[in-house]
């Protein structure tokens, strides 16, 4: 504990803590409590369907696909779909979402799904998104067996299903959503914010698709 | 790491002889300055943006100690530890007994440049622990035996064809006739070969880019996804973070991030923004089962309440070195130590001393991109001043300076002196540049002109003209 009451104990002196401990102690407290919200850029305030063309747009600016089907009656076909115009295998990799379980999956019958994690030997991962942000074409994935991480970064290409219910305007908005799922100040192990497949500028900045996370990224919108 | 700071001059001349280095500098203009126009313009609250974000900072920095605690608080209840390093040296044993209390044999690593600080990499290697770097371009210079030159473009300063040697010598036991012409082919390389040591490593160690305290939560802004891997697949997590990348709340990191990116390499978001809070939970199918956060001061502390507070709001997007003349003309390695760049020359004399990082604050020329660039409004070149007063004050610059600026002193302070003195003076340099109008060689200036010509002053005095303008005006 010697380093942590140094540590603050210079702290403390340095910003003179001793004048007003009181209105320092409330000041935080009330920050921490009330997550005041800054600056909102106007670019996502926008009525639901122009958010939701906003943020494929912003999406495809980065090099991720979309597709947007009407009810997850159409997502197994629009996986099986996907995966044939990209020459890939007819077997995808996923956790135990019901969401996705749910999706009638007798529409792709040539489809193979393992359910858990990822060992890296799975061409394609298929996760289910709590939110989207359409400012940025931003997806936000949450950790759990429902949607495990490792199905967001092992496999070379990863296929992302969203409600476009759960398309937000901006950050801000997408995080508060995170928060309702356990509570205000509590946070699901891993949270993703992913912005299109991974990339690499490191030699001679050139930019590169498919550093060490999938080369592509592929997002159906349910609107139902 | 050795600090060559000392021999900046020594080091910048090399550096500008060097014809690859020189080569490859040429991509930082190309790579970076135009990217984060173009994203910044895109974006009409960029400029109000950039305003709260130092604000932010500012308000965070003042109660630095409760959200310090609070952040503690929130890491403990999520499960995860907290460790206090006031030192390099006490980061790098805290790292050392988790790791062996793991049984690590080896650690992979995100991109951190909290752990060139801390010197992580060979410690660990002294120990038994191999450390492997994941992020492409921390990869490539840790093959090459090198320090990183840029902070967000570690490899920056390297040509292709020589990674492809150092692949070439490195991965020997791939085959020899393999194509490494493009840099697809060396990236696909590089992805192979890591694929199995993220798989195999014990430890994962991050940065972090944020430290929540509203949520006791580490954030790693990354492109390439290696971070994620690092930190989902070994037992054990490790953030290494300094003090100061406490952000209050999650709002807060929002306003932060979208001028991060934009500042960085002109992208509106990195493509993964990775939040982590606590070790794997009951019924999570993976992730880390032990989460550590190591909290470095290493010299913060004393920057808190005094002209060089404002540097702490930094949050390491590189804007200032590549918009910076001096770093466009002799890349990062010149600078000697960990933090290159404007960025560099104010945090290192912060961190190392003045009598080390001394050179670093006068290597500008003032001309203000890098305070007109920075997403946190930080004002580089006065805290570069600071520490020039600072120098001044302790005696460490040359004597042929100090007698300079002190008789320079004193004539200012007698103006009409002064003034007969830049008369004078400009008459003699004017008939010696004869018809030229140039100077090959000049009293006290040999440092000047042993390079290039120096032009022989025309005309008037400056306060000659100003005079006469102000006449004129009246």
């Amino acid at each position: 504990m010697s380093g942590r009451e140094a540590i603050l104990g210079k702290i403390r002196s340095q910003v003179g803590a001793d004048q007003d401990p009181a209105t320092r102690r409330t000041t935080v407290a009330d920050r921490l409590a009330k997550a005041p919200r800054g600056i909102i850029p106007k670019r996502g305030q926008l009525d639901p369907r122009a958010q939701l063309k906003l943020f494929c747009d912003r999406a495809e600016a980065v090099q991720t696909t979309t597709t947007v089907v009407k009810d997850y009656s159409q997502v197994a076909e629009a996986v099986s779909d996907y995966l044939r115009s990209r020459n890939l295998p007819q077997a995808v990799r996923m956790g135990t979402d019901p969401r996705l379980e749910g999706a009638d999956w007798s529409k792709a019958p040539n489809l193979t799904r393992d359910v858990g994690p990822s060992d890296g030997s799975d061409p394609v991962g298929l996760s289910h998104a709590t939110a989207g942000v359409a400012e940025t074409g931003t997806l936000v994935l949450t950790s759990g067996s429902d949607n495990p991480t490792t199905v967001n970064f092992l496999p070379e290409n990863h296929i992302i299903v969203i409600d476009a219910a759960d398309i937000k305007g901006d950050y801000e908005s997408a995080l508060d959503q995170v928060r309702s799922m356990a509570g205000k100040g509590l946070m699901p192990r891993t949270v993703n914010m992913i912005t299109g497949p991974s990339r690499s500028g490191d030699i001679e900045q050139t930019i590169l698709l498919g550093a060490h996370g999938p080369r592509s990224l592929h997002v159906i919108v349910v609107e139902g | 790491m050795k600090i060559t700071t000392p021999e900046f001059k020594e080091n910048a001349v090399k550096a500008l002889a060097n014809d690859n280095l020189q080569k490859a500098l040429g991509n930082v203009e190309k790579g970076f300055i135009g990217k984060r126009q173009a994203a910044a313009d895109a974006l009409p609250e960029f400029e109000a943006l950039r305003d709260k974000a130092r604000d932010i900072k500012d308000h965070t920095l003042a109660h630095l100690d409760l959200y310090l605690k609070a952040y503690e608080e929130k890491v403990v209840e999520s499960g995860g530890h907290v460790h206090w390093a006031q030192t390099a040296e006490d980061a790098r044993n805290i790292v050392l007994d988790i790791c062996r209390t793991a049984n690590a044999k080896t650690v992979t690593k995100g991109k951190s440049m909290i752990s060139e600080e801390m010197g992580i990499n060979e410690f660990l290697e002294e120990k038994g622990i191999q450390p492997i770097e994941t992020d492409l371009g921390e990869y490539i210079i840790q093959l090459r035996g090198e320090a990183p030159s840029h902070i967000i473009a570690p490899a920056v300063h390297v040509l292709k064809e020589q990674v492809e040697a150092d692949f070439r010598e490195e991965h020997d036991h791939l085959p020899e006739g393999r194509n490494l012409d493009e840099p697809e082919t060396l990236l696909d390389e590089a992805r192979t070969v890591l694929r199995q040591k993220f798989i195999d490593a014990d430890v994962g160690i991050t940065g972090a880019n944020f430290l929540v305290a509203e949520t006791g939560t580490s954030i790693i802004v990354t492109n390439e996804g290696n971070g994620d891997l690092t930190q989902t697949l070994p037992r054990v997590h490790i953030v290494l973070a300094s003090i100061e990348k406490i952000a209050p709340t999650l709002e807060d990191v929002s306003q932060i991030l979208r001028v991060l990116a934009r500042s960085a390499t002109g992208q509106d978001m990195s493509v993964y923004t990775t939040f982590s809070t606590g070790p794997r939970r009951e019924g999570d199918v993976d992730g880390p089962e032990e989460y550590h956060v190591v909290l470095l001061d290493n010299g913060r502390t004393n920057m808190i309440g005094t002209e060089f507070q404002d540097m702490l709001r930094c949050i390491r997007c590189g804007a200032c070195m590549n918009h910076c003349p001096v770093y466009h003309a002799v890349g990062g390695h010149a600078y000697g130590w960990v933090y290159p760049g404007p960025m560099g020359a104010v945090l290192t004399p912060s961190l190392k001393g003045v009598e080390d990082g001394g050179n670093l604050p006068n290597a500008s020329t003032f001309c203000g991109r890098c305070e007109a660039v920075c997403p946190m409004r930080i004002p580089l070149p006065k805290m570069m001043r600071h520490w020039r007063e600072r120098e001044f004050e302790k005696n460490l610059n040359p004597a042929v300076q100090r007698w300079g600026l002190k008789t320079w002193a004193w004539f200012a302070q007698r103006p009409r002196l002064y003034q007969l003195g830049a008369r004078v003076a400009m008459r003699g340099l004017s008939i010696m540049g004869g018809k030229k109008g140039r100077l090959a060689k000049m009293p006290l200036g040999s440092g000047w002109t042993k390079y290039r010509d120096m032009p022989a002053p025309e005309g008037e005095t400056f306060q000659a003209q100003w005079a006469a303008h102000k006449g004129r005006a009246k």
